[in-house]
């Protein structure tokens, strides 16, 4: 039977074709429209994150100088805001906004495979961040408890948000995994499924295979995260003992007996880790085409590339107990964690040393993107190395619980991979919408964003060394902190609302911009597909009447002879041409 | 070509014949197959993260064993029917009889809520006997791993009722083709899962 694309079936065509305005861009089955609404909820969201930390910030720097931040207040600042980083805006953005926007066009499709359940997922992905949200307005506002949630603390009296917070966390979570599964069997089965004639597995670009691997880990990480909230949601309402042990409450014992909070950091790291590479990998692959587009060379290591985002996916699962060192842990487990954790360094150092060595005698044009992604490979560096350190159990337990541990984290998978996005959105800015924005107040919120965050988490890591403690919310009269680890507070905190208030050239340059003028179709002479749209920016089913014959790999950049210093990889070769070989680039 | 073959391609040797013949776009039943094979594995992931969290609560000094209701034998066979009878519909649907696909396909479904109503008996069954959730941990995790196993059951028999009554409605039999087929794998693949907690249960 002759093969007819499944976007292209005419029948089901016909069924997702939008035609009122509602059709197309709310209850919208088109995987771009659901790429934006995605990403637009998750920045949404994102900058209430942002907020949150400014006023952590400030109490940090002023201490009681603010009425409107008590302790309570403040570590729901600290819960909520983490949460939503890294699964609400991060996860979303990445996955639901990258992911959606570029598997389909990158892989030469129409939509995604299951258009109806691609934008259920939103829908449902939006019901969580509102029933998130919601937590601010009742009684004892969001849970206070740490964004690992972890018992008995989390469900007890004291701690903030222990009655209704905690539990609309929780179902907000549940419902986010809905939304994300049926996402994520979307991207993962158009990968699969609905490539182009000629896209091979390896020749997709690396965006692709990162989001690719990244939704897989999240698809079997993910079920960790939901197993443990059904759990704790049953400790906390009917009273079950999964992880509650019994614990003197207010002088009372509690109702509970023999549960396990060992057992819920188990499983919450189970997904916690693999949840730092469902947020870095497809950065790891945005990043690659990136660069090798800005320097017009092709990325160096291809292979090694792909392997390594699977190795770093397969390793990711077994290395989550170095998240738990100082909760106790038998020595030899402790020893085999280390181990694993070094072990997953080694296809992550080789992905950094293969964007150096793209960078490496290229054409380099320091646009925006380029800006973004090479001042990632520095912060992704700076947090990667630290990482290293935070892996040995030695190092470990007496840094665990200090701000060298915040340094550490917020510059690998904050800062890095923000960077990513903001490197992304540049670059496929005029394809999205068509319009090019203002370079100039783009490279001015690179430098601000770069150097601005340098100077909030380099800090950290100093302070973290001198020992003061991560999640206080005032320090008063501490002997073994020096006066000076406030003065250096203060920077920070300066620092902090600096950056925060430097995104605004950001969307005033994304908003302004949708006025501006248009763009090239291929403004920066990139290679892949998703440039070569009949119609820029691409309209609903991407590739008019025919799909694109893919003929090369994505990466054919500076090749000696052609007639340019890119190949689309649509273009077929010139008779008796062969491959450009850059392992042999003299033949 | 093997997963390790295509892993190990020189795509930048090869800008000609377009990709060597492949074609991924295959239409809508390797995609609606491919999609089941991931969700079976998200749905494996959740079961075996319960079983080990069952297994590790098991240590806690305050664990005490509870005797299972001698009825989930009895459900246990209603699901085993189930299956077969899924099978069957699926052997008849691959052949073209509409016929045996209803009947299969109905008694499959009739079996499978026997087994939930016959599960949500056993439930009634160790709450007469004293034992209630919050006192005893291994009643909870019993409740548990039943609860969310029948949940995935009924979500299944959703889709089921959907077949079924297509089935019923005199549609060609290679338009139900594919329902028929997912039910089919879904329903041994929750028979199977049903099984591993039943011995997990009968075993502790």
């Amino acid at each position: 039977m002759a093969y007819v694309a499944i976007a292209d079936r005419d029948h089901e065509h016909e069924l997702h074709d939008p035609h009122t305005f509602i059709t197309k861009y709310v209850w919208s089955q088109d995987h771009k429209v659901i790429a934006i609404q995605y990403s637009l909820t998750a920045i949404f969201v994102g900058v209430i994150a942002l907020l949150l930390s400014g006023m952590m910030r400030l109490q940090l720097a002023f201490p009681d100088s603010f009425s409107f931040i008590a302790p309570q207040d403040y570590y729901q600042f600290v819960t909520i805001h983490g949460m939503i980083m890294v699964i609400y805006l991060l996860t979303a953005l990445f996955l639901g906004g990258f992911g959606n926007y570029l598997i389909p066009l990158m892989c030469g499709s129409r939509d995604m495979v299951f258009p109806f359940m691609n934008m259920l997922s939103y829908w449902v992905y939006l019901l969580s961040v509102i029933i998130l949200l919601t937590s601010f307005f009742v009684p004892g506002g969001p849970t206070g408890a740490g964004w690992t949630l972890y018992p008995p603390q989390a469900v007890m009296q004291g701690t903030p948000g222990s009655s209704w917070g905690i539990i609309l966390m929780l179902v907000s979570l549940g419902v986010f995994i809905v939304a994300f599964t049926m996402g994520g069997l979307n991207y993962v089965t158009t990968v699969l499924q609905a490539r182009c004639k000629g896209m091979t597995l390896m020749r997709m670009p690396l965006s692709v295979w990162g989001i690719f691997i990244a939704t897989i880990l999240g698809l079997l990480a993910f079920p960790a995260l939901l197993v443990s909230a059904i759990m704790m949601t049953l400790d906390a309402t009917i009273g079950t003992s999964f992880f509650m042990p019994a614990v003197l409450e207010a002088g009372m014992q509690n109702d509970h007996e023999g549960g396990s909070p060992i057992l819920f950091q188990h499983l919450f790291w189970f997904f916690g880790h693999p949840e730092v590479y469902i947020v870095a990998l497809p950065a790891f692959g945005l990043v690659s085409d990136i660069l090798a587009c800005h320097a017009r060379k092709n990325i160096f290591g291809y292979r090694q590339m792909v392997w390594a985002i699977v190795a770093i996916g397969g390793l990711s699962f077994i290395v989550w107990a170095h998240h738990m060192y100082v909760s106790g842990m038998d020595p030899y487990f402790g020893f085999f964690f280390a181990t694993t954790t070094l072990i997953i360094a080694v296809p992550t150092a080789i992905k950094v040393y293969n964007w150096v060595l793209t960078l490496y005698e290229g054409d380099i044009h320091l646009r925006v993107p380029m800006l973004f992604c090479i001042g990632f490979i520095f912060t992704f560096i700076h947090g990667g190395l630290t990482g290293l350190f935070l892996g040995n159990v030695v190092v470990d337990l007496p840094l665990s619980d200090t701000y060298f541990v915040v340094g550490h984290f917020h510059m690998v998978m904050g800062v890095s991979p923000v960077l990513v996005v903001f490197a992304a959105i540049y670059h496929w800015y005029p394809k999205i919408t068509g319009k090019m924005y203002n370079e100039t107040m783009g490279k001015w919120h690179f430098w601000f964003t770069f150097l601005g965050a340098y100077s909030i988490y380099l800090p950290m890591h100093y302070l973290g060394i001198l020992g003061v403690p991560r999640r206080y919310f005032s320090y008063g009269p501490t002997e073994f902190i020096p006066e000076s680890a406030q003065a250096m507070n203060v920077g920070i905190t300066y620092s902090a609302l600096f950056v925060a208030a430097a995104q605004i050239l950001f969307f005033v340059n994304m908003f302004m911009s949708l006025r501006g003028k248009k763009s090239d179709p291929n403004p920066w002479g990139a290679t892949t597909l998703e440039w070569r749209t009949p119609q820029h920016p691409p309209k609903h089913g991407n590739w008019g009447p025919s799909l694109p014959t893919v003929y090369r790999w994505a990466y054919d950049y500076s090749v000696p002879g052609a007639a340019k210093d890119f190949i689309s990889q649509d273009e077929p070769a010139a008779p008796g041409a062969e491959g450009f070989d850059p392992e042999h680039p003299n033949g | 070509m093997s997963i390790l073959g295509k892993l190990a391609e020189k795509s930048w040797l090869t800008p000609s014949a377009a990709g060597d013949g492949v074609d991924m776009n295959t239409g809508p039943e390797p995609a609606a197959k491919t999609a089941l094979a991931l969700f079976i594995a998200v749905l494996t992931s959740i079961f075996f993260l319960f079983a080990v969290g069952y297994r590790m609560r098991m240590h806690q000094p305050d664990w005490e064993a509870i005797s299972d209701p001698g009825l989930l034998w009895i459900n246990s066979v209603a699901l085993v029917l189930a299956s077969v009878c899924m099978h069957f519909a699926r052997k008849s649907a691959l052949s073209g009889d509409i016929r045996g696909v209803r009947y299969a396909l109905t008694l499959a479904g009739a079996l499978s809520i026997a087994f939930l109503v016959g599960q949500f008996a056993a439930w009634g069954i160790l709450r007469e006997s004293g034992l209630y959730a919050v006192q005893s941990p291994a009643t909870a995790f019993f409740m548990l791993l039943t609860g969310i196993h029948a949940l995935h059951l009924f979500g299944g028999l959703v889709v089921w009722a959907r077949a079924a009554a297509r089935a019923w409605q005199g549609i060609e039999v290679k338009r139900i083709r594919l329902s028929v087929e997912l039910c089919t794998t879904y329903w041994h693949f929750l028979l199977l899962v049903w099984y591993v907690f039943f011995t997990l249960l009968l075993l502790t």
